[in-house]
């Protein structure tokens, strides 16, 4: 068990230093740096010497470390384009991507468990088909495309909500938030829906597979032959068992979500990091991308790193067959 | 074009693939022959979309800044000649779409067929090698599936968008989103393939033609790759629709491909900018082709993979 967690996270580390490299290379091979800093004016002369205080003319290698180290320390330069820090826009964007995000999640919890479960328990009746054909689309339709229809329905023809940005927010130190205005509330409900559609029907699909599985094993039998009540085996019972693979998945998902959001980020112009993203990919801001590429990554090496840490946690079945596939040599 | 295949007598594999059985499945299923039918017609209009466009949307010629936002035939102000209305240059939304159709099947295609080489000979090797080799490969796609394909496709498309420089337009832009696309959907292809082979490489046949000295490669090409391309076309389905989607967000997003040739999410995009002013056809139009083409491939992939009923997951 001790060797898996510190090969998951020697793995981690591997993946991040990769991400890394990837950035690294974006910095030192795109364009010159040194063009991107100084004035057309500057003399060559003053180019050499900015390069060697920069330290352009050490060997790769050295400039790597030295990249790695300041991206730990959270230094990202300064965006071409907004000519600030990178951790300062990011740290403005922060809170608009995760309020985003957060709150689509809770929504796809909240309706997609219940819808999860119902499908599963009335397998026959018209409305879990109705659900489940929906599903389909919602699985197979683009996000974007999702986003445009709500606009066109809720914007343009009823002109109920706002199509754009994220209405006014109010500053609590650090963090603002859209959720205390009335104008900001009504700017998240398109976006949080859009993001959350599609992940709304996948728990769903989840819950209710899972949910017929459990109800198919012998100890609901014996629940049901002791006599116990529908409610209490379905929700006492079936249900917490479920409830493991929901859970951990969900997490899994915190982190598509967090990916989907570009996308519905472009759609409704919502001032969040995905939107920063797109923009620096258009506008080849390398600074803020190569910041993005490896907080993206950092993001979901951490949330991978802690749903395995979790199966162990939750359930011992889990930890048997793991090791049993860890230690499976690769032949 | 399965059928013709069959005729023909070319392809063992796709052959066997296309026994009596699955054209039972096929004929029983009715959203399935719909599926089929509506993918047929996109692909069909798409190869000869010069021929059945009403009009051919980027000679300039035939093009007329007074049509401009013209409203569907049906609606007030609609004209007969713009079935589906016309767009901001005058352009023909119908053939707009057939047009950029072709862009996005040809697009899909291609990543595909990419996607599919590069995890086809990965699982082979995979598979057939083990050890080391395998090691690293298997390591590589279980980073990359704890990563959605998505942004795999936009984090690979927005770095090589770099390394190329700002004036990523024309072919290159093709080349940057088929690569970004395959580079996203070729774990599915090579996991499967290494499973598959490691349980075939073990057979008797195997061995013989070890034993009579065939190469590794002949052994992997010949042998191994007939057998294990039953799930292979399976996740090529499933994955063309994929694929699409991805390509037409990436469009939508403006970092997919060039402008001057639009697929069916650069369509939406642009038109995304006139639902505001009422003119909800250009946008509306290539949405509904988009999502119809999706769900047509996604179905024909479900409906593939359970009559194959290979064991995929």
């Amino acid at each position: 068990m001790l060797a898996f967690i510190f090969r998951r996270i020697l793995q981690s580390i591997v993946v991040m230093l990769g991400v890394a490299l990837v950035s690294f290379s974006l910095f030192t091979y795109v364009g010159d740096p040194i063009t991107n800093l100084v004035g057309i004016q500057s003399s060559d002369e003053q180019r050499a010497q900015l390069r060697e205080s920069l330290g352009l003319d050490d060997p790769v290698l050295v400039q790597f470390a030295r990249f790695v180290g300041r991206a730990a320390r959270l230094e990202f330069g300064i965006s071409y384009q907004q000519k600030r820090k990178v951790v300062d826009i990011i740290a403005e964007r922060l809170p608009a991507t995760l309020e985003l995000s957060m709150l689509s999640a809770l929504l796809a919890l909240t309706l997609g468990v219940p819808m999860g479960i119902y499908t599963a328990l009335h397998r026959d009746s018209w409305f879990s088909h109705l659900l489940l054909s929906l599903s389909l689309i919602g699985v197979s339709l683009p996000t974007f495309l999702i986003g445009i229809t709500l606009i066109y329905i809720f914007a343009v023809q009823l002109n109920m909500l706002p199509s754009f940005g994220r209405g006014e927010v109010v500053h609590l130190g650090f963090w603002s938030t859209g959720l205390l205005t009335a104008s900001g509330l009504k700017a998240t409900i398109m976006p949080a829906i859009t993001l959350a559609l599609f992940q709304m029907t996948l728990i769903m699909r989840l819950v209710r597979a899972e949910m017929l599985e459990v109800l198919r094993t012998d100890y609901i039998k014996f629940a049901r032959a002791r006599g116990l009540t529908n409610r209490s085996i379905r929700f006492g019972h079936a249900l917490k068992n479920t409830l493991v693979p929901v859970i951990t998945i969900t997490g899994l998902q915190l982190g598509s979500i967090m990916a989907f959001a570009i996308i519905t980020e472009t759609v409704f112009q919502w001032p969040g990091l995905g939107l920063m993203f797109i923009q620096a990919i258009n506008e080849v801001d390398i600074p803020v991308m190569s910041a993005y590429l490896l907080l993206i990554a950092c993001f979901f090496v951490i949330i991978n790193l802690i749903v395995d840490l979790l199966y162990f946690a939750v359930d011992p079945r889990l930890r048997v067959g793991r090791e049993a596939a860890a230690g499976r040599s690769p032949t | 074009m399965t059928a013709v295949t069959r005729e023909n007598g070319v392809g063992g594999a796709f052959r066997r693939g296309w026994d009596s059985d699955l054209a039972y499945s096929f004929r029983r299923s009715k959203v399935t022959m719909l599926a089929g039918a509506i993918t047929f017609l996109f692909i069909s209009a798409a190869l000869f979309a010069p021929w059945v466009a009403p009009h051919n949307p980027y000679d300039m010629a035939n093009v007329s800044l007074l049509d401009a936002f013209t409203p569907p035939a049906w609606e007030d102000g609609g004209d007969a000649r713009f079935l589906l209305g016309t767009d901001d240059l005058g352009r023909d939304v119908l053939s707009t779409i057939i047009y950029g159709s072709r862009i996005s099947l040809g697009v899909g295609f291609a990543s595909v067929l990419i996607a599919a080489t590069l995890g086809i000979s990965l699982g082979l090797i995979s598979g057939y090698v083990g050890g080391k080799t395998d090691a690293i490969i298997m390591r590589i796609a279980e980073v990359q599936l704890s990563f959605p394909d998505i942004l795999i496709a936009l984090l690979i498309d927005g770095t090589l968008r770099s390394f190329i420089g700002p004036g990523t337009h024309g072919n290159i832009a093709f080349v940057v989103v088929i690569s970004a696309i395959s580079l996203a959907y070729w774990v599915q292809y090579a996991r499967t393939v290494r499973g598959a082979t490691m349980v075939e490489k073990n057979k008797e046949y195997i061995q013989a033609a070890r034993v009579i000295g065939r190469s590794s490669i002949y052994i992997m090409l010949r042998h191994l790759l007939p057998n294990v391309m039953g799930p292979v076309l399976v996740i090529a389905t499933i994955s063309l629709a994929l694929a699409i989607v991805t390509e037409a967000t990436l469009s939508f997003l403006g970092v997919g491909v060039p402008p001057t040739q639009p697929s069916l999410g650069t369509l939406i995009r642009v038109g995304n900018d006139f639902l505001f002013s009422g003119e909800w056809w250009i946008t509306i139009f290539p949405g509904a082709a988009l999502a119809i083409m999706g769900l047509s491939v996604n179905l024909l992939g479900d409906w593939l993979r359970d009559a194959l009923n290979p064991k995929l997951r």
